[in-house]
């Protein structure tokens, strides 16, 4: 889409609201729905992975230093990944604004 | 030139589909909408429609597969009523709000419990807000050229929504009535082909029916109303060329003998033909009473309606329906809102009838006029009266 969703009109819209730009769900922030964010601690990862596995936001991508880590864009927050690392590396922390 | 014949109003609509050479038909079979999908099964069957008859589990499912066929560009038909159109109730709402041109007969039944097969308005009522284009016909040949006219009204680039043709059970669906078939030439020539803007297709993929945030719900549905009201262009066009060509005129609100009369009784759907003997006889009584059929019901026909009555002092309304708890008959209550703000305008008297398959005679029209006559003169009006009740 070439504008913001906060600007797009009915006029804008195409028939029946079809989606006409395969893929463009990636631009939806599902960051805004968090309410915790988890801190990665790279002392205690052991890279196995695991919290990219399970994230089912699919948003847990590797650095050029082989750790893990959230985009936030995507991440909701949802504290899988924190739950299920062998390590306990992740720590959800409450988001405040 | 049409051949005139004698047949089955539900085998004429189904001869009609043909002739609109539909691509695909999924439909459940239900009372009284039966013979038109069996009649198109056989054609199919036949090889004499080249089509996909789908036969699914269900009116719902068979909703859901119109809207798959109608998506990928398929013209695309089915049938039902009652009970069948209220199992569809969702998938409704989906087809005019991903704008699928679909069409459909609904072969008017009343709603359980208990049980009945019969004919009345309670299913279309119950479907009224679902956002699809909604023609009331009153004998076969206006349901075969309405028909017709929904294919192209429907999948005009400027509509793409869907339409559903309404006929009652029985009294219109199974009646066999003279109709004029028109020559495949003279459709081939009416219905140009259906061509849909942006079909799913995986070499140009698209998203249709896809989740929308509050940030973005509000303005597809402002889109959506702005075109189902906009739609009304095309209908009153695509009416006017089928007159021109087939000699048959429609329009959203007819009016009979109305020109001078000060009691106007006011009716949707086939009993509106029993309605016009009524009014006859009374006019060669000196009455000066008239008809006005509502035949365009949705888009609501706002500007007609207040044109067709202002001039009336007494308008009657016939609801085949009720509104449980609410304003009386359903389509009286849409005149009233309509009227409510213009400075000329009836007094609007609301009765319910023909409920669950009762027929209104000739006789039983001319008590209704009489009755709200009664009804206005004294300012006894209630929410509506029920004719013929027993109490
Ligand atoms: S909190 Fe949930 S969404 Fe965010 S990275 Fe962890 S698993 Fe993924
Ligand atoms: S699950 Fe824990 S240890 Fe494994 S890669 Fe993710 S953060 Fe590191």
């Amino acid at each position: 889409m070439t504008k913001p969703e906060s600007e797009i009109t009915w006029k804008d819209l195409e028939i029946g609201s079809i989606v006409i730009e395969p893929g463009n769900a990636n631009q939806y922030r599902t960051g805004d729905w968090r309410s915790q964010r988890p801190i990665f601690n790279s002392n205690k990862c052991i890279k196995c992975g695991i919290c990219q596995l399970f994230c089912p936001e699919g948003c847990v991508e590797q650095n050029a230093e082989g750790y893990f880590e959230a985009n936030l864009f995507y991440c909701k927050g949802c504290g899988i990944c924190a739950r299920e690392c062998w390590t306990q590396a992740i720590t959800m922390v409450d988001e405040e604004e | 030139m049409a051949k005139r014949i004698g047949i089955e109003v539900s085998l004429a609509i189904a001869d009609a589909a043909k002739l609109a050479d539909v691509d695909v038909v999924a439909a459940y079979p239900i009372t009284p909408q039966t013979h038109i999908v069996e009649h198109l099964a056989e054609l199919v069957a036949n090889g004499e429609l080249d089509a996909q008859y789908i036969p699914v589990e269900s009116e719902h499912s068979a909703m859901s597969a119109c809207l798959g066929a109608s998506a990928v560009g398929a013209r695309t038909f089915t049938a039902t009523a009652g009970q069948g159109l209220e199992l569809m109730h969702e998938v409704l709402y989906v087809a005019s709000s991903m704008r699928l041109p679909v069409v459909m007969t609904v072969v008017n039944r009343a709603l359980s419990a208990p049980l009945s097969v019969w004919g009345d308005h309670s299913d279309v009522m119950a479907v009224r807000d679902t956002g699809w284009i909604q023609i009331f016909v009153e004998n076969g040949q206006e349901a075969i050229d309405n028909v017709l006219c929904a294919f192209r009204i429907a999948e005009d680039e400027k509509v793409l929504l869907p339409v559903m043709v309404h006929l009652d059970g029985f009294h219109l669906s199974h009646m066999i009535e003279p109709i004029y078939m028109p020559e495949q030439s003279e459709v081939d020539q009416f219905i140009p082909p259906y061509k849909y803007p942006l079909p799913l297709n995986p070499d140009k993929p698209v998203t249709m029916g896809a989740f929308a945030p509050p940030i973005i719900y509000s303005e597809t549905k402002m889109a959506q109303e702005i075109n189902l009201r906009a739609s009304k262009k095309v209908i009153l066009q695509c009416w006017s060329e089928f007159g021109s060509r087939f000699k048959r005129h429609y329009s959203p609100v007819e009016s009979y003998h109305s020109e001078d009369a000060k009691v106007l009784l006011l009716t949707m759907g086939s009993f509106s033909e029993t309605a016009m003997t009524t009014i006859d006889r009374m006019r060669k009584e000196g009455r000066e009473v008239g008809l006005i059929k509502l035949r365009l019901w949705r888009p609501f026909p706002f500007k007609e309606i207040r044109q067709a009555v202002k001039d009336a002092e007494v308008l009657i309304v016939l609801d085949r329906a009720l509104s449980f708890g609410g304003p009386g008959g359903p389509v009286c209550s849409e005149i009233k809102a309509a009227l409510y703000n213009e400075d000329k305008k009836p007094k609007v008297v609301s009765f319910v009838g023909g409920l669950g398959g009762r027929d209104i005679t000739a006789d039983g029209f001319e008590e209704i006029i009489n009755r709200g006559i009664e009804i206005s003169q004294t300012g006894s009006e209630q929410e509506f009266e029920m004719f013929g009740v027993r109490e």
